[in-house]
């Protein structure tokens, strides 16, 4: 990914919060994120379901109008917020500045009308391209994005290709008027572990090419280790840790990202290595605790923890952020810990049976 | 490669189920029918895990479902303690069911939305007995307890009140409640001795879990999969865990096997599979998870849609050839056999990659 | 409860228990009595203190007769309903839940009597039997009934057949019957019912419609729909026995539909929920 020379950041989002108006309460489902992308880089997005990160990419591309739905903060993409845009002008946006891939192609192509159209529709009214100039474009995306025998496949209908193939022509409509922020939600999660492969690395290689920035949001460590700058690992809609992808993968210093690091098997564990799982279950958003949101299932929580929430602070390298009063690794937490293993709290005990974990952080097992 | 070939079986009294040139076919319009699975043979020790893994279309949790009979395979054979499954009617088989149950990937949709998770639970008893309400309760309320939900609580409940990770708990407690009943009719001789005490209840029975953590958050994944393994130990139960995920499935298996489009490649122990693989598949899939280690290299050229052959119309020979990077005539002509390449490794390919008689 | 839905099913509650303790209601008139042959009242009376809503071409109150005509309303629309559900309910998630030839053989019976035409059959019952008895209208009404809720259920019950609790339900050995009742239906249920709400109110209409063309209930006896029939000889010097028994009509339709979305969405708000 080249590292580009930029002025200014493409987007920059500041305590972006959104939340949802159901019957039963106000759903706070993004409470303040804050990041920058710069123009041509990979910003992966890591949390489990209800953590936020999809609220999150679709509050930044306007995606989530309704009357239900109110989103403050600001998010300026190219110098300008986007948040105070109406939908006329974000369908400026849409498609030739900003672009969005989903997750499951099933849905996210019409399955009434015909690969063809979907893919030039957006051509002819951004680029005023005639019929034959957008079909022929047409053809050179499938192409490009590797799918066998472009012509013919233009006149399928979605039903009629895999998955995978689905999701390439996904990624054809969304990279046909060139934007250049893309935003890759769950991209692979419906598709097999080898089209996966595939499917990211086309999407490597598109963004290398065409030099956009791109956000990864993915519950999968793995997929944001090889192929993203920047990761930010959401938990109840903030911010846990977020750094440079080495960085963050070399020295996990927020409890849930490394909770979630030592709860996931992996293939280079021997059989029946016994997993240290997080106890517990995230929390309501409609009423989200007053301290930190995952103090009920941190081995190292404090009364400090539970009463109020930590902020967003750089420690040591300025690029690694974290929220946590008790880092991994830090005395504090190690005095924690141990107390909580005393006490016979659940998710210490939990962890501390397990080959996987260790108090200090680091790799086990 | 091929399911024919029975080179991996393996005899003896400890083994619980064995499947042999199982063809499960479905029906596809127009008087026309698909293999799932098409001729495939594995067995399962009794107290061992068997993972059976595979993409989308492999045929894996048809095979599961084979087992359990439902539907009935349309060929092959199931022999479970002895019996050929195959050979009994619709009603002998249900005598059956206390001994092989199974736990589905949607856990909500595997729950009754419309009954409390205690009338559910309590489901088996009402069919096999004990018929006392308080003794119906109190094995309620055990298994609940000991999957991890309180029974106070969740009892009166219902399933869309629950998380996803609680509802798949609430299932496998079902199960148990069904694989430690002691109450059906046709018992074994070889029945446990210990059946008043709790280890070893589930001895001879056999929990097929179909993909049962696919659709669970990271977190809760694990905490499902050590249940899993200590439900196992304690009830002396033996399991085939089918899943797509190999890692989830090297965790918590005692013996692999990998399937493709209705075909088995290659099995092995866990440890041997993964660090030794010998099928050029095993090797694609291996080679296609990704690591969260950012200094592990990716192989960023593969992007090419290789895709997976249509099921209706598989290639001839070896079916994973037209994926294949080392094949030859030979591939295309001769479907391989399944043959040793190491201890307790078995691999159906003409050019396996471990370099062993190939 | 929107309040809305809160008027809607308080006058449901409402209609209902006067057409059913119409009897006992103090206070009100016969409705079949022809006050003006005894001098007492006069026809085609507007609302007024002896008659609330005043008095149709033969005296009669019409107050009275829009609650004793409730019954004719609620009897047919209720019979249509209970056949509707039970039966088409039935067989519906019958053959939905076991699928081969039962299937289609059921299937094809229904669609029989789905092409049959209605109004046919009705006026050949009726002149058969020689008298159109509120029994013999409700039954025809509420055989032809029957497809629509069989398809329903059907089609419920062939996707919740998918799901795999009933798979569970198998794989624990409980038998094939009772998977049906103890699984499958109370899940086709509601959904059921939901349809029944709304299909109620079309069958209110239907009535009022058939008492038009002179096929429902034989005078004295009052329906809504012979009401606003019979208020058209003298429509141009009274319209109120036209109105009453239209409003009535309005409000019990649109009651029930209102009610019966409500429940829909209700239902599916949980179903939203898993």
């Amino acid at each position: 990914m080249p590292d580009n020379v930029a002025n200014s950041p493409l987007l920059e989002v500041d305590d972006l919060r959104t939340t949802f108006t159901i019957p039963t309460g106000d759903v706070k489902a993004v409470r303040g994120v804050s990041f920058t992308l710069d123009r041509g880089r990979t910003l992966g997005i890591v949390g489990e379901s209800g953590s936020g990160k999809t609220v999150l990419a679709r509050s930044i591309m306007r995606l989530n109008l309704g009357t239900n739905v109110t989103t403050t903060g600001t998010a300026a993409f190219d110098g300008n917020d986007v948040l105070t845009r109406s939908p006329s002008e974000m369908r400026q946006l849409w498609g030739s500045e900003m672009a969005m891939v989903f997750q499951d192609p099933m849905t996210s192509l019409n399955p009434l009308v015909r690969v063809q159209r979907q893919v030039t529709e957006h051509l002819c009214r951004h680029l005023n391209l005639n019929r034959s100039e957008a079909r022929q474009a047409a053809v050179d995306l499938l192409r490009e994005v590797r799918i066998p025998d472009p012509d013919t496949r233009l006149r399928s209908f979605p039903h009629e290709l895999s998955g995978g193939m689905r999701q390439r022509v996904c990624i054809a409509v969304a990279l046909a008027c060139e934007p250049s922020l893309l935003f890759a939600d769950e991209p692979t999660t419906a598709l097999d572990v080898t089209v996966q492969h595939q499917i990211l690395n086309l999407l490597s290689r598109e963004q290398a090419d065409r030099e956009m920035a791109m956000v990864l949001v993915t519950h999968d460590l793995g997929v944001v280790a090889g192929r993203t700058d920047d990761t930010m690992v959401m938990y109840a809609g903030t911010v846990a840790e977020y750094a440079p992808t080495v960085s963050l993968f070399a020295d996990m210093r927020h409890p849930y990202s490394e909770a979630l690091m030592r709860s996931i098997p992996l293939t280079s564990f021997p059989s029946h290595t016994r997993l240290a799982a997080i106890t517990g279950r995230p929390p309501d958003l409609i009423d989200p605790p007053t301290g930190c949101a995952f103090s009920p299932r941190c081995p190292y929580v404090q009364d400090h923890c539970v009463n109020e929430a930590p902020p967003l602070v750089e420690i040591d390298d300025p690029a690694h952020r974290l929220a946590c009063w008790t880092p991994v690794g830090s005395p504090e937490a190690l005095t924690a810990f141990e107390k909580n293993l005393a006490a016979g709290l659940p998710q210490a005990v939990a962890v501390d049976v397990s080959t996987t974990w260790s108090p200090t952080g680091g790799v086990d097992g | 490669m091929a399911g024919t070939g029975k080179a991996h079986l393996r005899p003896g009294d400890d083994v619980l189920v064995t499947v042999e040139d199982l063809v499960v076919e479905f029906p596809v319009g127009r008087g026309r029918t698909v293999k799932a699975v098409s001729g495939i043979s594995f067995d399962i020790r009794s107290g061992e895990t068997l993972g059976l893994v595979g993409e989308s279309g492999c045929g894996k949790s048809t095979s599961g479902r084979a087992i359990i009979q439902l539907p009935r395979p349309t060929s092959g054979s199931v022999t479970f303690r002895g019996v050929d499954l195959a050979d009994l009617s619709d009603e002998e088989i249900r005598q059956r069911r206390t001994h092989i149950q199974m736990i589905f990937q949607d856990p909500i949709s595997s729950l009754n939305p419309r009954r409390t998770v205690g009338d559910i639970v309590a489901e088996p008893l009402r069919v096999w007995g004990p018929s006392d309400a308080s003794e119906q309760e109190a094995i309620v309320d055990r298994m609940l307890d000991s999957v991890g939900v309180d029974p106070d609580t969740a009892r009166d409940k219902r399933p869309h009140e629950f998380s996803g990770g609680q509802c798949q708990r609430i299932s496998i407690a079902r199960s148990l409640v069904m694989l430690t009943n002691r109450g059906n009719l046709h018992r074994s001789r070889r029945r446990s001795r210990s059946s008043s005490r709790s280890r070893g209840r589930g001895r001879g029975r056999l929990l097929i879990c179909d993909e049962p953590v696919s659709s669970l958050d990271v977190s809760v994944q694990a905490q499902i999969l050590n249940l899993l393994e200590d439900l196992k130990a304690g009830y002396g139960l033996t399991m085939m865990f089918i899943a797509h995920d190999l890692a989830v499935v090297k965790n918590i298996s005692d013996r692999v096997a990998v399937m493709y489009l209705g075909k088995l490649c290659e099995v092995a122990d866990p440890d041997t599979l993964y660090a030794e693989a010998a099928h050029p598949y095993t090797d694609l899939l291996l080679g296609s998870v990704p690591e969260p280690d950012p200094t592990v290299e990716i192989d960023e050229g593969l992007i090419e849609d290789g895709e997976l052959p249509s099921p209706s119309n598989p290639p001839s020979g070896c079916r994973f050839r037209t994926r294949c990077e080392r094949v030859t005539d030979l591939c295309s002509s001769e479907e391989p056999q399944m043959r040793a390449v190491g201890d307790d490794h078995f691999v159906a390919c003409h050019h396996p990659l471990a370099a062993v008689a190939g | 409860m929107p309040w809305v839905t809160r008027f809607c099913a308080s006058w449901l509650i409402v209609i209902v228990a006067a057409a059913v303790f119409a009897d006992l209601i103090p206070g009100l008139a016969d409705p079949n009595y022809q006050g003006f042959l005894f001098g007492d009242g006069a026809t085609n009376e507007g609302p007024g203190l002896s008659h609330f809503l005043g008095t149709d071409n033969n005296s009669r109150d019409i107050l009275a007769r829009i609650v004793y005509g409730a019954r004719v309303s609620l009897t047919v629309a209720l019979a249509a309903v209970f056949m509707g559900v039970v039966f088409g309910g039935f067989f519906g998630s019958l053959v939905g839940f076991v699928r081969g030839k039962t299937d289609s053989t059921v299937m094809a019976v229904v669609d029989v009597i789905l092409a049959f035409p209605g109004l046919v059959l009705l006026l050949t019952v009726v002149t058969l039997l020689g008298r159109r008895d509120l029994v013999v209208i409700a039954t025809v009404i509420g055989f032809l009934s029957i497809p629509p809720y069989t398809r329903v259920a059907r089609a419920n019950a062939l996707s919740i057949s998918r799901r795999e609790f009933v798979t569970a339900a198998r794989a624990i050995g409980t038998k094939k019957r009772t998977i049906l009742f103890r699984e499958v239906i109370p899940n086709v249920l509601p959904t059921l019912l939901a349809y029944a709400m709304v299909n109620a109110a079309v069958i209110i209409l239907l009535e009022g419609a058939l008492a038009f063309l002179g096929l429902s209930v034989e005078p004295p006896t009052s329906s809504w729909g012979t009401m606003v029939n019979a208020s058209r000889v003298d429509l141009q010097i009274n319209v109120w026995p036209a109105i009453w028994p239209s409003l009535a009509l309005v409000f019990t339709v649109y009651s029930l539909n209102n009610v019966g979305d409500w429940l829909r969405r209700l239902r599916s708000v949980r179903s939203a929920a898993l």
